[in-house]
Formats: C-alpha cells, structure tokens, sequence
C-alpha cells in the first residue's frame, strides 16, 4: 500500500475515492495518504462516508468536488465544517454536486467530452454557486471532472489488475473510466483463472490499472458485500470523537498516526464479528462454447 | 410520523427511498397497503421487500442481499430522468413555506456559518421525481420563510406553475409531513398550508412552530391515528425503536 500511495498519488493530485457510496471505501488507502503526509488533494466522490472528512481533518486536501460530505449514519462531518467555516486546519474549496451531476461529470471526462447536458440541477443554487455547472437552452451542463487516480476497494482481483466487485457500484465504473490511472485494493488476490471465469464482472479493463494491493479489512468500518459488516459503532465513535479539534487529533493518532498499516489496524478491532458468516453465493454464468 | 408518511405511498408506486424513517415508511406501506409498491436506492439497488436486517446505510449488505436490482448509480438516475420514479422523499434541514430544500449552507456559500451536507441525491429527486414529500422535525428554525440556499427545488418563488416554467420534469413537493403536523401544497404549486394536525397537538401549537403565517386549509382536522397493520410492521421492521425512538408513530 505505502508503495502504491506514494508512487500514484502524489501532492496536488485528484483523487476519486468512495465512488460506491457507503460501500467499498478504501479507508486502508486514504490512511496511508495521511500518513504519508499527502497536501493539496482535490478529492472527488459522491459521499465517500467519512473518509473525506479524515483526509480534510489531517489537512490534505486543497479541495473536494462532491455531493455529499459527512457521515452517513451519524450526519455531519465535523472536519468538514471546521474546514468550510473557519479554515482549519487550512481552507477548502467547494465544489458542489448532486449525485447525479457528480457522476455525468465523471463520465464526460471519461468520453473526453468537455460537458454532459442534464435536466438535474434546473431550479438549484448549486448551478450557481459551483461554477463547474452552467444553465444554457433550459439544461444543465455538467463540466467533466478528470481524477488523476481512482483509488477502488474490491472483493477480489488477480496480479493483472482484472478486479471483481460486486453488490451496488455507485459511480465507481465511471470514476475508474474518467481517471488517468486506477489503485485497485481488494480482500482476495485470486489467480487469473478466477477473474477470467467471469469477464463480466471485471470492472475496470486491465490497461487502467497501475497496481493492486492485497489490503483485507482495507475498507473498514464500511461493508464489503459477502466479506464484512458496516461497523456502525466505530462511525458513532468517530462522529463523538471529531467534535472538537482534540478529540479528532487523538482519534487520528490512534487509528492512523500511530498505526503503522492495515494489518496492525486490524488486530485492534474485532474483525471477526464484522465477518459475514453465512454465504449466498449466486449461480454461475455458464461461459460455455464450442 | 412514520405512518403517516407511508400513506404517501401508492400501491404499485416506484419510490425513491432515502434512508433512516423513509425506509421505514416505504416497509410500513409495503406490508399494508402498497403490497406491490417497489424501491429504488440511489447507491443502484431495486428492492420489493424491505432488507429484514437493521440498515445503517442504504449500502449495507442485508439491503443488497435478495434486491431486484443491483446495477451502478447512474441506471437508477436513468429511470427517474424519464420519470419512471413516483415518489421520492427527501430529507432537510430547512424547508421553506414554498418546500424548497436547503442542505448546503446556513450563510453566505463563500462563508458559511454553517456547512451542511450537501445535496446527496436530494436535489436530483426534488427535479426529477413525480411528486416528492420531505419529512421534519417541527421547529421554527427548519421551517422557515424563505432558504437562504436552495439546494433542492420545491415550487420556486411560489408562482404557480414556476416549475413547468423552469423546465423541471417532476411535479415537486406534495407534503411537508413534519413530527407536529402534515403540511400540503396546492396542486400547481404555490405555498405549503396546514393540512391536519397530530392528535394530541393543536393548530396553534403548529402555528407557533412554523417560521410564517401558515395558512390553515378549510376542514383541516386531525391526522388519522396509525392503524394495527400499520403499527404491526414499525415494531417489525424497527423492533429497536432505532429510527422512531422518541417520536409519535
């Protein structure tokens, strides 16, 4: 993970993340950008619960480009508002979407259009106040957003970079297609054969993806269809702990400051009873030919 | 509240469900008089019967388990940008007499005294949606004369017809259903008035509450009770009181 973050991502960049909404976060991997001391993000997703308000409250990013920021269960994002309202630790610049916008803009940039025209967003200030979004002909045109890197947790990939997620994607496809470079994390790095087996399911084609990283646990506390629970708990705790300045410093250097990488994190929370126990495999595609 | 929000909800109705008492609703209405009413989630999901299990977020594994669908977030937009959705709900911290939505900024969006959320896919229902409903706690700071910042369109300046005008494709709000009240808006726009009232509070009490001089509908009474079937499957669906601890059903 260390050598994926810090060959791909690099200070300025813009980085989608949490492009699955409230599943399939890369936690492992924003952490190990605030460990390595990452500055001037842009960050870009749709909700990415939680983890744009860690990556704001360790002072890396320079700007967020989203939907929707906080935390899901538990409501606001404390970083965020300290962010926005006072400037701290550094400001941030908003770029507002709805969750339909954010995602014609990822999939302008990745139709290397300039623009993509929609009927979302007439009547909103959001068309005003974000200048990425311009009202012409009784449509809104949605500028393209282009990440330099998508940063994707998935269940399972192979070396190749070939990777399988399952359940609701969000707007992870078009966040991995607009993105110069894909970071695949995944809970299982399976052989080739695996992956191959269904081509369907592969998300992104091998040609995008510049590393995969074997992180089980990497999107914790968020679910992982099949693999792990949302650890409500530990976002209650975390809402409790980021209300003030203090208590987010001593949440941060528990759990990532002080916590040299995933497998040091994991041993810490009570991984196997957020393990999903009981599969509900479905049925195999038959790829059969003659 | 969570009763009377599920009578929103039509037999046969697509919803676009929200999370938290939404989704309750949409369970309420499911198993009594909506049976073959169907969910659509923003996150890409489908479903006919709620998830049994307790859901966090609408990503979670049980409500992704036994979907009818489970495709990306754009091809559940799709079908709400040609107005296959017939009802959304949406939630807020601030509505104004007119039902538009505020969840960006209290203050001036260049300094905010406030940051709030954000849209999520709020703004995108409000636009889109055949009709919608918004559910809210009652207090004069959340219902107030005008948002200061309008992140989801309800009726405009409340014109009637303001949303045809602007080219927004779904007809808007049609109920304001708050923990004091049900508020509703007439049928081409315009302003929000008093409905019905929740038994055990009154007309002024709501009054009082409310950020202008709510207009009272002629005949306005009092919001039915919850009936059995109703009650039944809040205690089954929210066995916990998780969602509705606290509040009126």
């Amino acid at each position: 993970m260390a050598e994926a973050v810090a060959r791909f991502v690099p200070d300025g960049a813009t980085v989608a993340m949490g492009a699955g909404l409230e599943a399939l976060i890369p936690f492992a991997a924003g952490h190990e950008l605030i460990r390595q001391r990452r500055r001037d993000l842009e960050l870009v997703g749709p909700i990415s619960d939680a983890l744009f308000d860690q990556l704001i409250g360790a002072g890396c990013v320079r700007r967020v480009t989203a939907a929707w920021l906080g935390n899901v269960s538990e409501g606001l994002g404390h970083c965020y508002r300290r962010a926005c309202e006072h400037g701290v630790p550094r400001s941030l610049e908003v770029h507002d979407h709805s969750n339909f916008s954010i995602s014609l803009a990822l999939w302008a940039a990745a139709w290397n259009v300039p623009s993509l025209p929609t009927r979302t967003l007439l009547g909103s200030d959001i068309v005003r106040t974000n200048l990425d979004l311009a009202e012409a002909d009784g449509l809104v045109h949605v500028s393209a957003v282009r990440p330099d890197v998508a940063i994707v947790h998935a269940q399972r990939a192979d070396e190749h970079g070939r990777a399988h997620l399952w359940g609701p994607l969000g707007i992870t496809e078009e966040a991995g297609l607009a993105a110069e470079r894909v970071i695949v994390t995944c809970e299982q790095l399976v052989d080739a054969g695996v992956t191959l087996s269904d081509p369907n399911r592969i998300l992104f084609p091998e040609t995008k993806v510049v590393a995969v990283v074997h992180e089980p646990g990497g999107a914790h506390p968020s679910p992982v269809q099949g693999f792990f629970k949302r650890d409500h708990a530990f976002y209650r705790d975390y809402a409790q702990r980021s209300r003030s300045v203090e208590g987010f410093e001593g949440w941060l250097r528990e759990w990532v400051l002080a916590t040299p990488d995933r497998t040091t994190y994991l041993e810490r929370i009570d991984a196997d009873a957020l393990r999903v126990k009981q599969p509900r495999p479905s049925a195999p595609a038959d790829f059969g030919v003659e | 509240m969570v009763a009377v929000a599920s009578r929103e909800i039509r037999d046969g109705d697509l919803v676009f469900v929200g999370m938290r008492l939404p989704i309750l609703a949409y369970a309420v209405a499911r198993n009594s008089h909506a049976p073959t009413a169907r969910g659509l989630f923003e996150v890409g999901l489908m479903r006919d019967q709620p998830a049994s299990g307790f859901l966090g977020t609408m990503g979670d594994p049980p409500n992704v388990a036994g979907a009818l669908w489970a495709t990306r977030m754009s091809n559940a937009m799709a079908l709400m940008a040609r107005g296959d959705v017939d009802l959304g709900f949406i939630g807020g911290a601030e509505v104004d007499r007119f039902g538009n939505l505020n969840t960006s900024y209290v203050g001036d969006p260049a300094r905010p005294q406030v940051k709030l959320p954000g849209s999520g896919g709020g703004a995108d229902i409000a636009i889109l949606s055949r009709r919608w409903v918004t559910l809210m706690s009652h207090e004069r700071r959340r219902l107030v004369e005008r948002v200061s910042y309008v992140t989801s369109p309800g009726h405009g300046d409340g014109t009637p017809g303001w949303r045809r005008g602007r080219g927004l494709l779904g007809g808007g709000p049609v109920a304001i259903i708050t923990t004091l009240a049900v508020l509703r808006f007439p049928e081409d726009g315009g302003e929000a008035f008093l409905a019905s009232v929740h038994p055990g509070h009154s007309v002024e009490e709501v009054r009082e509450h409310t950020g202008w001089e709510l207009r009272v509908a002629e005949g306005a009474g009092e919001t039915p009770t919850p009936t059995e079937a109703e009650l039944a499957a809040i205690r089954r669906f929210d066995p916990e009181g998780f969602w509705t601890r606290g509040q009126s059903a």
